[in-house]
């Protein structure tokens, strides 16, 4: 059978698994709606966060960021997973003893303030918009690269697929949908890993092929390093961004992860507050995975592409350069007309441009692996679209149904809510799937600097929250407020409004936008501290309330599925 | 017998520690093995690895892993220790 084949079948199949997932686990409560009624087994959620967190980027471009950028695309996979430590060990426990069901409801409780759960709904919102336009985008390109089909009719069909499970079963038809969609996101990801590790360097384990020796007998590392030196670029295992860059961009990356709403909520799913702490550790392990191995697919990538076409013959490429110069992913041009493709790091003379996400999209066919693999590669990258799509689109309807309309409105029926809740993720798959057809110039950039907003934002205010007993309402709503105005006042500067200056010379302690919620995190905790010195100490009861949920014993009850 | 507020105070602050110790290790490894000392650290190699590319790209994660289930471990015992745990 043909690539187009296996891929209609593969990715017809997964589509059906996670309808019939939808329907089997439909939410019928709000709580049901909101947490999945608090009783998913610490392993199904590790495995639905893992989904949930790693999007269309960690899954099509990560490994290709990384092959370009060599030592500086440690950022990605270090701040990436680093955060998950935080999440364990500073928010995860004390959020699910908390025991309510969203990172506003926290904000707004702990502060004994509905403004202060106000601007956390505008954070929550702001943050979850951009980064799920991102991902519908996504589907739409996955869509329109396998299946033939044009990108706008990709987001559609995606629309609709997520539109069902995530209205329909709430955060309980997500979370078993996501589970399904982590089993076939981590296959897809190994299996040409696996095969390509193997031809390169006799190593199954790509963890450790990426550290093994190619034919000759040198090691693929120094081999790199020396290729890419004669060609004039920089060398592959040292960096080219300063230390205190990629020291800020690294620890906003983390930061915001452990500040992103759709990760922090699915650790209000688990029964008790010890399998929210496991829970946390069983997600890690499995995005490691994908994380470990995704430096190894770069290196080999890099590798391959240079060795088997630069300094090659134009008309003696081989065929998968072919099938995917149709796409443009792949550009050779003989400036010179010599018949030979130059690759050089000089712009003016180099000949091939390969687009980053070729890396993981043609790997299967720089590895010669038999068509169905094309066809789970393809699978693969919409479970990983979806499921982080449909995560996001919860938190949004979350925000708006429990956050603003309960708040304002307490006297609504459960009802009432579910149907607002389900309303609103209609609403928002709608908004998200216009901006997958039409996406604003900026969202590719936004959706980088969604973590250095929640870095700026949320973290500081959830963490003094938890483990100070005198941060009072003033103070969150200061930090939170200067913080998310600084960073995304640096970051449109040097984006939006003058981006000629964004170059080193001109960053602040040298620190790029990427990683300028680094420095918002501090204003944050700097402005909460001096303002609650200043202002009067929280009420007694939620003193109290913080004393509570520093104890893990009492959790509220969860039911069983 | 000290009273059940001065227990949990002493919970607390024994929590605190553990936090404190792993993510003293956590930061070690990445933002200290990984990026400020990577550098000379490259100087050394264990197989095809030099050892600073290898904390920032590898490493670090496999210790992150690690460091969740200590935590995991310590907190259970110390949960136990304090008769806090849940049923």
């Amino acid at each position: 059978m043909d690539i187009l084949t296996w891929t209609y079948i593969l990715v017809g199949l997964s589509f059906a698994l996670y309808i019939g997932i939808a329907i089997y686990t439909r939410a019928g409560s709000t709580k049901e709606f909101y947490t999945a009624g608090g009783g998913v087994s610490p392993l199904a959620n590790g495995m639905a966060t893992a989904a949930d967190w790693m999007s269309a980027a960690s899954f099509i471009s990560m490994a290709g960021i990384i092959a370009f950028s060599g030592y500086d695309g440690s950022v990605y996979l270090m701040g990436w997973t680093g955060g998950y430590v935080l999440l364990a060990m500073l928010l995860a426990p004390y959020l699910r003893k908390f025991g309510k069901f969203t990172v506003p409801d926290f904000v707004g409780d702990r502060y004994y303030s509905n403004k202060a759960r106000v601007v956390a709904v505008f954070c929550a919102l702001f943050i979850s918009f951009t980064y799920v336009a991102g991902q519908m985008r996504g589907v739409g390109i996955v869509f329109s690269r396998y299946l033939e089909v044009e990108i706008e009719l990709g987001v559609i069909i995606g629309m609709t697929i997520v539109f069902f499970y995530a209205v329909l079963g709430g955060m309980k038809g997500i979370t078993y949908t996501q589970v399904a969609q982590y089993c076939v996101l981590i296959f897809a990801f190994m299996v040409p890993a696996i095969f390509i590790s193997i031809q390169l360097t006799g190593n199954p384990v790509p963890q450790l092929g990426l550290g093994g020796t190619v034919q000759d007998g040198s090691y693929l590392l120094d081999k790199l390093d020396g290729i890419l030196l004669d060609l004039g670029f920089h060398e592959y295992t040292s960096g080219r961004k300063s230390v205190t860059d990629i020291f800020a961009i690294t620890l906003a990356l983390m930061v915001g992860t452990a500040g992103l709403p759709h990760v922090i909520v699915r650790f209000f799913t688990v029964p008790r507050v010890k399998d929210a702490r496991l829970s946390a550790g069983y997600a890690l392990v499995f995005i490691a995975i994908l994380y470990t191995t995704a430096p190894a697919v770069a290196a080999f990538g890099i590798y391959n592409a240079i060795d088997t076409v630069a300094g090659k013959p134009v008309d003696e490429l081989p065929v998968w350069v072919e099938n995917w110069q149709k796409t443009n992913l792949i550009v050779v041009d003989d400036l010179n007309q010599d018949g030979v493709v130059q690759y050089l790091a000089d712009p003016d003379k180099n000949e091939l441009t390969v687009d980053k996400d070729i890396m993981v999209l043609a790997a299967p066919e720089i590895a010669e692996l038999p068509n169905w693999v094309v066809g789970l590669v393809a699978a693969g990258g919409m479970a990983a679209a979806l499921s982080t799509a449909a995560g996001l689109l919860l938190v949004i309807s979350t925000s708006v149904s429990r956050d603003l309309f309960r708040t304002f409105v307490p006297q609504m029926t459960e009802k009432t809510e579910l149907i607002i809740a389900r309303v609103s993720a209609a609403v928002a798959v709608i908004i998200a799937g216009y901006f997958g057809i039409n996406p604003p110039g900026f969202v590719a950039e936004v959706v980088a600097f969604a973590f250095g907003l929640a870095a700026a934002s949320f973290f500081p205010v959830i963490i003094m929250g938890i483990f100070s007993t005198k941060m009072n309402k003033e103070g969150a709503i200061a930090g939170m407020v200067s913080g998310l105005v600084f960073t995304l006042a640096y970051i449109i500067y040097f984006k939006f409004i003058n981006p000629e200056a964004n170059v080193s010379e001109n960053w602040w302690f040298g620190i790029s936008p990427e990683g300028i919620g680094s420095l918002g995190m501090l204003i944050n905790f700097v402005a909460c501290f001096i303002v609650s010195k200043f202002t009067p100490a929280p009420p007694e009861d939620v003193q109290e309330m913080i004393q509570d949920i520093r104890i893990p014993r009492g959790a509220g009850k969860a039911q069983d599925h | 017998m000290p009273t059940h507020k001065e227990q949990m105070k002493k919970y607390w602050k024994r929590n605190i520690r553990t936090v404190l110790i792993l993510l003293s290790v956590w930061f070690l490894v990445s933002f200290g093995f990984g990026i400020i000392l990577a550098e000379p650290l490259n100087a050394i190699r264990i197989g095809g690895y030099k050892l600073g590319f290898w904390f920032a790209q590898q490493g670090s994660i496999f210790t992150f892993v690690v460091l969740i289930f200590v935590y995991v471990y310590r907190m259970n015992k110390l949960d136990e220790e304090f008769d806090v745990n849940e049923k």
